[in-house]
């Protein structure tokens, strides 16, 4: 049986109590009586709270203390005569086995959870509670295996072959501003899940958007090819615009030639080039007046520690 | 900061991304140029502006904002506001302008990039 519990168990030992108790302590004053005891139960559906008076952790009154009250036959009397005094508490930074533990040992069924350094109350912890802290961990860190199944260095570890890269394309409508920006915003998600670090894939945002826009402005479409290769990306984007006559004097910063409808969207301010300019590690233009340009853009893409 | 501290204090409308207002603001960007945006606005910042127009959702997306805050009561395009739901970007208004918006901002401990 043992090995099945593995992870399970290594996740008790690692997830401390503070990050499973619940902090919205619904708790109840000492001299409150057992039928508003009884209301407040019902009310949060819980079955157990802390008794406090101003700060101090008093006692704990339970559904047990409850059904003890009710069975006596007794008057309504203060929660103070009917709790558990000076009840066991737990650290908020011991581990959840630890907890696990003291649940199994002790019979409770919560237990308050105080801070070591002040032994201030911050929060309460259940066996529903460690249930569902444990299937939230298992949950997050599934995730995030399934992006690392994903990352380009793994798909291009298990593919065998002399060379691999992934291509990806995108058609680019002319003068179509509802759908301006879709191809750069479908390919930021993929390169998100194909886990490109954030900072490589926030320069390929900049220069692939820019490099679309101008596409979109200038001409009457084009494409946009994504070539993913183990340590870089390469982007071309080929229109069959008017071209650009004097490549040089394009990437001036401020340098533009869009008319007044464009400018009142937003365009227009000439820095698109020099934007794409300096996100690129390296940039090519090949552009001939009448027949249309081209933008060659590469970014390196290796690991920080063989960055360059 | 978080968007919806910023919300509250300075009484904005939202118009979009009403569930997405727990993003935390790490600065702030005024400008009308798009592709200055782009350049020069950082990871997280809230973009004062008062472009209407749809692009101005792609662009927040493409920088990763924390969403934008139209001035003077300018209203977005219906196609503005459904892209902005669409890709999660809070879109929200200030009857201020952006001098008086910026400073109050600026005010509340946000700075530029
Ligand atoms: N694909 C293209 N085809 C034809 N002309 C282009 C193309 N891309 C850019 N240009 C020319 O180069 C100029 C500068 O482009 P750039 O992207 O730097 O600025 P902009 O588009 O004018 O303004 P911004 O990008 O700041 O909104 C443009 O005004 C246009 O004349
Ligand atoms: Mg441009």
């Amino acid at each position: 049986m043992e090995p099945r519990y593995g992870k399970t168990q290594e996740l008790l030992y690692e997830l401390k109590i503070e990050q499973v108790m619940r902090t919205d302590v619904v708790t109840i004053a000492s001299d409150a009586t057992m039928s508003e005891l009884r209301e407040i139960l019902r009310e949060h559906s819980i079955s157990g709270v802390p008794v406090v008076d101003g700060d101090e952790l008093v006692g704990l009154a339970s559904i047990e203390d409850l059904i003890r009250w009710l069975s006596s036959r007794e008057p309504d009397c203060a929660v103070h005569e009917q709790m558990t005094r000076d009840p066991e508490c737990l650290h908020a930074d011991q581990p959840l086995v630890h907890a696990l533990r003291r649940f199994d040992e002790s019979g409770f069924g919560r237990f308050p959870i105080v801070e070591r350094a002040s032994g201030r109350m911050v929060g309460i912890l259940t066996k529903g509670g460690i249930i569902e802290g444990v299937l939230r961990k298992l949950e997050r860190e599934f995730k995030e295996e399934e992006i690392r199944a994903y990352r380009v260095s793994h798909i291009f570890e298990d593919l065998l072959a002399d060379y691999k890269e992934i291509y990806l394309t995108y058609n680019v409508p002319g003068k179509d501003f509802d759908r301006a920006g879709s191809a750069s915003t479908r390919m930021k998600r993929n390169l998100k899940r194909l886990g490109i670090r954030p900072d490589i894939i926030h320069r390929l945002a900049i220069a692939s958007y820019e490099a679309e826009m101008n596409v979109v402005i200038y001409t009457d479409g084009g494409t946009m090819e994504y070539r993913i290769s183990p340590h870089e990306v390469i982007l071309r984007v080929r229109d069959r615009g008017p071209g650009i006559s004097d490549v040089e004097e394009a990437l001036r910063p401020g340098w533009s030639t869009a008319e007044p409808w464009v400018r009142d969207l937003g365009f227009g301010a000439g820095m698109g080039l020099p934007n794409i300019k300096k996100c690129a590690d390296k940039l090519e233009i090949d552009s001939h007046p009448g027949r249309g340009t081209t933008l060659k853009m590469r970014i390196f893409t290796g690991e920080a520690d063989e960055a360059q | 900061m978080k968007l919806s501290e910023i919300v509250a204090a300075l009484d904005l409308e939202v118009r979009a991304g009403a569930d997405h207002l727990d993003r935390e603001v790490t600065g702030a960007y005024a400008s009308d140029l798009l592709s200055d945006v782009m350049g020069h606005a950082s990871e997280g910042a809230l973009w004062i502006t008062l472009q209407v127009h749809q692009n101005i959702v792609a662009v927040a997306v493409m920088k990763s904002l924390a969403g934008i805050v139209l001035v003077k009561n300018r209203e977005p395009d219906e196609a503005t506001m459904r892209k902005a739901e669409e890709e999660e970007i809070p879109l929200l208004i200030s009857s201020l302008g952006a001098f008086e918006l910026a400073g109050k901002l600026f005010g509340m401990g946000l700075s530029g990039s």
